[in-house]
């Protein structure tokens, strides 16, 4: 059982809340016969833009998985916009982490971005009249239209990045999960996506599970955060979360979570904890 | 040279195997799955020798073993790094065991030629029905399956995510290559087959940048290269193969310096 899960009624007792995006009730996952996660309890507010954080292997991918119906969990409950997590959720956009063979892909970016519209049905991959205003405005969001046409190969990383967040955009999601978006991505344009990012939560009023290996670029923009690590995980605002006693209980080791000039560094014995991928708590 | 009826039959023969080589192939390049699409036709070969030594049509043979290899290519060879050298074991023993039934099937070594390097010549009006046939089947099969096959071409973990089988798409895909390989085989041969299927392809991929236009002009491509390759063949009495496979080869060339241009 969780040690972290509140001593009071639990969110399966509570009345559920129809703004929630995302609910997990005592949530355990384990793919591939191994558990990832156990007792996970909590709910993501519609609108929100949540930090998932947490070091390599702590389940970031596993959970958002688990969201879209590709890992269903062993014990308890998810519920996405108020159904049980589906596989094929149209209201949910996801971005995976980029393995698209795209180095050498000729195609326009538009083109890569429409071959993700409409159905996945059998058929031609011609896109009807809304389906093509659906890429249009996927490519708007993010900025692409001024060079959206250009083949793919000529592009620049951050660029193919916004590709891949258009494709997310697609189908006009109303939660949208976003697997470790900065990672190859040098400081200027991870902040430049997280800025886009939260503009477009907030002009879209969507929630936005952001999942990240650095806390710090997230700061300014973060409503909550929630931390995985030892199997578990905790979600709450910064504040409460992004503290040593807590950040201590999760790990189940001491954990010091030290304020520098704005920035926050999460320290396990001596080490930065999100710097280090290798930290093994 | 237009009058002799064997002279019809090969630019027929040539042009339904250049619109399905093309349109197959455009798939195949993108995917970057030339290799198995090559080694499709070596499995191929093993069929068509078998099914001589069986007594039975060769050209079943090699539909068959192209077809049937395709699929479970689809449906086992999820995992890219060992793909490569997989494809190539299934490649090189294919060719053995082609070797082998030739050798111990006593007839013609014409048979053998003309299944590794094609035989335009020797279609006739009955096989360019049944070639007809079977490239607008497999043409079909192929728009039937194109759009979830280009979103998990290009974007697998995505289309997986929104409830795609990839590896369904993958079996599918790969057997129509297979049925896509047997057509091409009988002008070009099963060991340039490559020459139809992806050097359009993969030119036609370099100067466009929109599906529609890529796979017309892989079409385009191929068509002019096969129907060309027929008429110089006729004109320098050089294998039809062989002005194919340069053709091919100049037009991805000109396509690199056109697409630098």
């Amino acid at each position: 059982m969780n040690a972290l899960a509140p001593a009071a009624p639990t969110l399966a007792q509570l009345p559920s809340a129809p703004s929630d995006a995302v609910r997990l009730d005592r949530v355990s996952l384990a793919p591939g016969g191994q558990t990832v996660l156990e007792g996970l309890d909590f709910a993501v507010a519609q609108g929100s833009f949540v930090g998932v954080l947490g070091p390599n292997g702590a389940g970031k991918t596993t959970l958002m998985r688990a969201i879209l119906g590709l890992v269903p969990p062993v014990a308890g409950r998810i519920e996405v916009l108020g159904q049980p997590a589906r596989r094929g959720q149209p209201q949910v956009g996801y971005m995976p982490q980029a393995h698209a063979p795209m180095a050498e892909l000729r195609l326009s970016g538009r083109a890569f971005v429409a071959a993700a519209a409409g159905s996945i049905g059998w058929g031609l991959p011609l896109l009807g009249r809304a389906a093509r205003q659906d890429v249009d405005r996927a490519i708007d969001l993010v900025g692409a239209g001024p060079w959206a046409a250009r083949p793919v190969a000529t592009l620049s990383g951050g660029q193919r990045q916004l590709l891949m967040l258009a494709q997310a955009l697609l189908g006009q999601p109303r939660l949208l999960l976003l697997d470790e978006p900065l990672s190859g991505l040098d400081p200027h344009h991870q902040a430049a996506t997280i800025d886009l990012v939260r503009d477009i939560q907030r002009r879209l009023g969507i929630a936005v599970l952001f999942s990240a290996h650095d806390l710090n670029p997230l700061l300014p923009v973060l409503d909550q955060v929630l931390y995985l690590g030892n199997r578990s995980g905790v979600l709450g605002s910064l504040a409460d979360i992004v503290t040593g006693p807590v950040l201590s209980r999760l790990y189940g080791a001491t954990v010091d979570v030290i304020h520098a000039r704005g920035r926050i560094f999460v320290m396990a014995g001596g080490v930065a904890l999100e710097q280090d991928r290798h930290v093994h708590l | 040279m237009f009058t002799y009826d064997f002279m019809q039959n090969a630019f027929a023969a040539a042009a339904i195997v250049a619109v399905l080589s093309g349109a197959t192939g455009y798939f195949l390049v993108l995917r970057q799955q030339s290799f198995a699409g090559h080694a499709l036709g070596h499995v191929g070969f093993a069929g068509a020798t078998g099914a001589l030594l069986a007594g039975l049509p060769p050209l079943s043979g090699l539909l068959a073993a192209a077809v049937c290899s395709g699929a479970l290519m689809g449906l086992f060879g999820e995992r890219l790094a060992e793909r490569d050298v997989a494809v190539g074991l299934v490649l090189s023993v294919s060719l053995g065991l082609g070797l082998l039934f030739l050798s111990l099937f006593t007839g013609s070594a014409g048979q053998a030629t003309s299944l590794l390097f094609g035989n335009v010549l020797a279609v006739d009006a009955a096989t360019i029905r049944a070639m007809a046939a079977a490239c607008i089947i497999t043409l079909a099969l192929l728009a039937l399956i194109s759009r979830p096959l280009l979103f998990a071409t290009l974007r697998p973990e995505l289309a997986a995510a929104r409830g795609l089988d990839l590896r369904l798409v993958s079996a599918l895909f790969l057997a129509l290559v297979g049925a896509a390989v047997a057509e091409a085989a009988q002008i070009v041969g099963v060991l340039l087959v490559f020459t139809l299927m992806v050097g359009p392809a993969a030119a036609a991929q370099r100067l466009t940048t929109r599906v529609a236009h890529g796979i017309a002009l892989a079409v385009l491509l191929a068509l002019v290269e096969a129907l060309a390759g027929v008429a110089l063949s006729y004109l320098t009495d050089w294998p039809t193969s062989c002005w194919i496979a340069l053709l091919s080869a100049l037009a991805y060339l000109g396509s690199i310096l056109a697409s630098r241009g």
